[in-house]
Parts: C-alpha cells; structure tokens; sequence
C-alpha cells in the first residue's frame, strides 16, 4: 500500500472549487473540534479561514503548547557534496548551473563536524545532491562513522535511495530522513525535473515510506512553498503527513514549510506564499495533526522565525551555511540564500528570551549498547 | 498524619505523593523551585534528553540533590529499546529506578503493554526498581506484577492532553484489585484532578505538562502538590457515600416499623 492512489486523486480533483465554497461558520467549527477530518483541515486552508488567523493561532499555540511545551529542537545543515545530476529548474546546485563543484573528503567532513559542534548542536542534516557514484551509500556511511561520536543524531537529506540502502544507514547511525516532494502536482513536477533520476515522481513520493520502513525515526516530508498553488500543496502535505503518520505510528512524522529563496539560475516562483500564507498554512497543519513536528527553516528572516514560534514550530535549523564546508572555512555558492544568518549562541538567546528551551540532544543512540 | 502516612517505593520512604517531570519547561532553571515549590521527591527525566558532554546545559544539574530519580525511557517504541535505554540510564549513574514508556503511536502517545510487560520482565530481573507506565487494564497490569513491577502507572489520559481522569472506572479496578501501588500518570491537567486521584485511593500522581506549561509553573507546582496532600488526607479520612436522592424517609420498608392496621 502507498500513497500513490490518494496523491493521483488529488492531483486531479476539482481543490481550486472546494476552497472556495468554504464559509466562515465551517471554519469556526474546524477550529473548535477535538479532531479534524480532511475537509475540516480543507476548510482551515481556505481563503475563508483568512480573517480567522488568529483564532486559528491561538488554537495551534495551546495544541503546540500542551503537546510539547515550551521547546525547540535545534539542528543545522551540512553540506557534504553539491554534485548533481538533476535539473531541477528552482535550484542554485541543479548540473546545468556552472557553478564550483566540490565534495568534502573525510577529513573535511570531520572539521565541518568540529566546527559544528564546536557551537553545542548534537543533531545534523546531512545534505548531497544527487550524484550515487560521486557521493553514494559507501560514501554517507564513512561519513556518519566519521561523524556519529559528535552526534547523538544524524539526518539525511540526499537521493531517494530503496530501502536496503536506508536501512545500512539506519545501521550505521543515522536515524532521520528529509525528502521533500517539491510538488504533489505529477504535471508541473514533470515540468520542473526535465531530466535526471529525480524525474520519477512516483520512487519520490513513496521515498519517505520506504525510509519509515528501513527504521529511520523520524521522517520529515514538504513541498517547496512556490511552486504553484500553497493551499493545494499543504493540503497534501498534510494528507501525506497523515498517512504516514497512520501507516507508521512508531516514527515520528515532521513537515517542513520551506518558502523559495533566491539561488543561483533564473527561475521565478509561480506563486508568491506571504508572510500571512505560511501562518495559515502552518496554523492548519497544527490544529489538523496535533503531535506533526514542524520545521522551520533560516530561509525565513529572523523576525519572522522569532514571531511563529509559538504557532507550531518544534524545530528549526540554526548557525547555517548552506555551501559545502561552509561551517569550517567561508562559504562558497551555497544552495540558496539564507535569511537567517544567527549564529547558534544568537539563535539560543532569543528562544530563552522568549521562554524557550533550546533542545540540542533529543535522542540517545542506543547501537552501540549492550 | 503526615508523620505515619509515608509511601515505601523502592526501598525508599516518601512522605510526598506528587511525582514531577523534567519536561516542557521553557527554562530548566525553574526545575529546583519547581520541586520545592510542590515538596516533590521523586523526578522523572528523559534519558534521551541527557546530555553529560563538557559545556553542554545538561538537565541534571538543575535537579536537587534530595531528589529521586525517575529515569524514563521515551523514545523506546520496543521492549529492547526500553531495556537498552534502562541499562545506559544506570551506567550513566541515574540509579536503578526506571520509568518504562514503550511507544511506538505517536499520534495518541498509548503505551504498548505487550513490549511493556517485556521490558518490565527483564528489568525486573536485573535488579531496577520498575516502574511500567500502562494502559488501565487489569489483565496488563497483573502481567506486569508478576514481571516484578514495583508499581503501576496507569494514564488517567493521554499524555499532554490535560484531560484528567477520563480512565477513572479502570483506574478504580486497578485499585480495588492490585496490592502494588498505583501511580496515576499523565492527562492530569488540574489540581482538582490529581486530588480526585487521590481521593480514590491512588498511592500517588504523576504530573509534568500541567506544571510546565502553566503561565507559572512555580504556583501550579505548589497547588498541586497541596492538591495531592488534600486527595490522600481525604481518602484517609474516609470519605461518606454519595446519595442521588435525599432520603427523608423508607418508602419501600417504612411499613416494617409500622403497627398493623395502620394505614
């Protein structure tokens, strides 16, 4: 079973039409229900959910709130490898933008680990593009050998890969998965990944289950916010997150919101999400799946990271850099631009300010005991 | 009272019933007023959220000397997992008294009674002092007495859910049936709730989200821990049976102390 049938009906399915039936007496209902069903979550991403933002944000901040507290976890990206084969039209490391193609070698790939956790983060992404032969399975596992005694926990944010190959990862400590969908619209995915192993949108959307299979932990999905119509992707998002969540309960399921950001290549978002959107957006997510885990990238600015952070958020990345080795020397090209630059310590400073608890430790890794 | 009423747990004897977590607080500061606040002694902490590097702002520190500690196993989704996590809770100097939490929903957070009977087996054996967290079932926690839990954890409500007592009629079975103590555990959402615990005859409560994630967790602390000692109190004082009806007089044997004849 997948979400494929459930994604394929979606795609097709008259969204556009339903938003807009939508009233404000169903949105006040959606947000006053113990739990919601799809058209509830369907109502709360509606155009007539709009005047009611903070009604929904006070709902999501007492759900966030009570489910868990007054916490966010904190990681930071590291790029290993911007070697890609693909040609995804919205990003800077796409192969038919010329820019320097570099790979960290194990010894780099240890001073990127000093360096970071030099600043106190214990849990990290790591990120490749999509490049098997150049940086394949053998290769993220020397890395997490390299870098496991600095990290209790250790993500990915690669290639789509099968299982057996999630689960040798599993095995050698890494206990997260981020892939996201870019699109749940197979048409304009199609469109946006005219070539490249990433054109199958198919081994994509099911990738997120294959790593719940494998025994990743956690499993952080999205759609790249931009790329068409907001409310249709979040609400597959959430549908997806859903299912997951349904399918295996024993892993935690996070969604990412990440917003498109200047990059390298000439690509213009078809849809501008404003700052009240990805509000909406989140608040929904919240209020329709309770216990989601929601990560909040420094592709937002500052002020606006600092301001939804009751809404929803449980995890946010911090101290990034988004060049390979830009941790331990100064950055190169990195994947996009951040808006976030804080340094860690800054990040910390105004999660206390504001009655947060910076979390750096969330997992014990527990291969190594008897 | 409070000289003779103690609670003997695992070798230890407390005179407060309040259990307290580690979890939630925007500021892990709060933890020492916080304890004294409710006059808790006994603390539970995630072991996963452990961290004993140099330099790290590591949890442990912020809980007071005096205090029990309550290791618990979140994060485990198998009995193998709780028992891994048991062992490097006592490696890493924690004590042997272990909170075992077997999860693997992470949508309603239910504990798994199967894997918790498990780890509670092979805990058991290895010398913790065992304390499972479970689902209200009597057949569960019979399994769990004879795997050598030291006392039950029933859920009045799912945890974080600040629903109360919505398990109250199993909680009531499990009191009325089991000789190990019972320690209500998560969905306690307000001081009345937990004194209600008590009231029926728990040997104690469980409370983390409640405390910290109210406006100030210092003060719930404290009404809590009142709400805990005014719940036992009664339960000891022995509470008078509640009537639907006022009863005035017999209508259904009054004419037993009638004269005959009478009307």
């Amino acid at each position: 079973m997948t979400f494929l049938p459930e994604a394929l009906h979606l795609a097709t399915y008259p969204l556009e039409g339903s938003f807009q039936k939508v009233d404000g007496n169903e949105v006040l209902r959606a947000i006053g229900r113990d739990s919601l069903t799809a058209e509830g979550f369907l109502a709360l991403l509606s155009p007539a959910a709009s005047p009611h933002l903070e009604a929904m944000a006070s709902r999501a901040r007492d759900l966030t709130m009570r489910h868990f507290g007054r916490t966010v976890s904190l990681f930071t990206p590291l790029y290993l490898s911007n070697h890609c084969a693909n040609h995804c039209r919205y990003c800077g490391f796409a192969a038919r933008n010329t820019i320097p193609r570099t790979q960290l070698n194990l010894e780099e790939v240890r001073a990127e680990g000093e360096a970071i956790a030099a600043t106190g983060l214990k849990q990290i992404l790591l990120l490749t593009g999509e490049a098997p032969h150049k940086a394949g399975v053998d290769y993220l596992e020397a890395c997490v050998a390299v870098l496991r005694p600095l990290f209790p926990s250790i993500a990915i944010e690669v290639f789509p890969m099968e299982t057996e190959d999630y689960a040798r990862l599993v095995r050698a400590g890494v206990d997260g998965l981020t892939v996201f969908q870019e699109t749940y619209d197979p048409e304009l995915y199609a469109q946006l990944h005219p070539a490249g192993p990433k054109r199958d949108f198919v081994f994509r959307l099911n990738t997120p289950q294959r790593g719940a299979e494998a025994g990743m932990r956690i499993v952080n999905i999205g759609a790249l916010l931009g790329l068409s119509d907001w409310r249709r992707e979040i609400f597959a998002t959430g549908l997806h997150a859903a299912w997951l969540q349904r399918q295996y309960p024993g892993v935690d399921i996070a969604v990412s919101l990440p917003r498109m950001r200047p990059h390298a290549g000439d690509f213009e978002p078809a849809c501008v999400v404003s700052d009240r959107d990805l509000v909406q957006a989140m608040t929904a997510l919240r209020i329709f799946l309770p216990r989601l885990s929601v990560t909040i990238s420094t592709r937002e600015t500052p002020r606006f990271r600092d301001n939804i952070l009751p809404l929803g958020v449980t995890r946010m990345s911090a101290g990034v850099s988004t060049a390979v080795g830009g941790h331990a020397k100064p950055a190169e090209t990195g994947q996009f631009e951040i808006s976030d630059g804080r340094s860690v310590a800054e990040v910390c400073q105004v999660l206390r300010a504001r009655g947060y608890q910076p979390v750096f430790k969330d997992w014990e890794p527990l291969e190594a005991s008897a | 009272m409070e000289q003779t009423d103690t609670f003997e747990l695992g070798g230890r004897a407390l005179t407060s019933r309040l259990f307290t977590g580690t979890g939630k607080y925007g500021d892990d500061g709060l933890i020492p007023a916080v304890c004294e606040a409710s006059g808790s002694q006994v603390i539970t902490v995630a072991l996963r959220r452990v961290d004993l590097d140099k330099g790290a702002d590591n949890v442990m520190r912020h809980i007071p000397g005096h205090m029990t500690l309550l290791p618990n196993t979140s994060g485990a989704r198998t009995a193998d997992e709780a028992v891994r996590i048991a062992r490097l809770a006592r490696a890493m100097g924690c004590g042997n008294w272990i909170k075992i939490e077997v999860i693997s929903d992470n949508r309603y957070l239910l504990p798994d009674g199967y894997e918790t009977v498990r780890a509670t087996e092979i805990l058991a054996r290895e010398g913790f002092v065992v304390l499972p967290y479970m689902n209200p079932d009597l057949y569960v926690a019979r399994s769990l007495a004879n795997a050598g839990a030291a006392a039950i954890m029933p859920l009045g409500a799912p945890i974080g859910t600040n629903r109360g007592l919505r398990t109250e009629e199993m909680i009531r079975i499990l009191i009325e049936e089991m000789s190990l103590p019972i320690i209500v555990d998560a969905g306690i959402g307000t001081p009345s709730q937990a004194c209600q615990a008590m009231e029926m005859g728990a040997h104690a409560c469980l409370v983390n989200t409640a405390i910290a994630t109210a406006a100030d967790p210092i003060g719930m602390a404290r009404a809590f821990g009142q709400a805990v000692q005014a719940g036992r109190r009664a339960y000891l004082a022995g509470l008078g049976s509640v009537a639907a009806l006022a009863r005035a007089s017999s209508p259904l044997t009054g004419f037993l102390d009638q004269e005959e004849g009478g009307i």
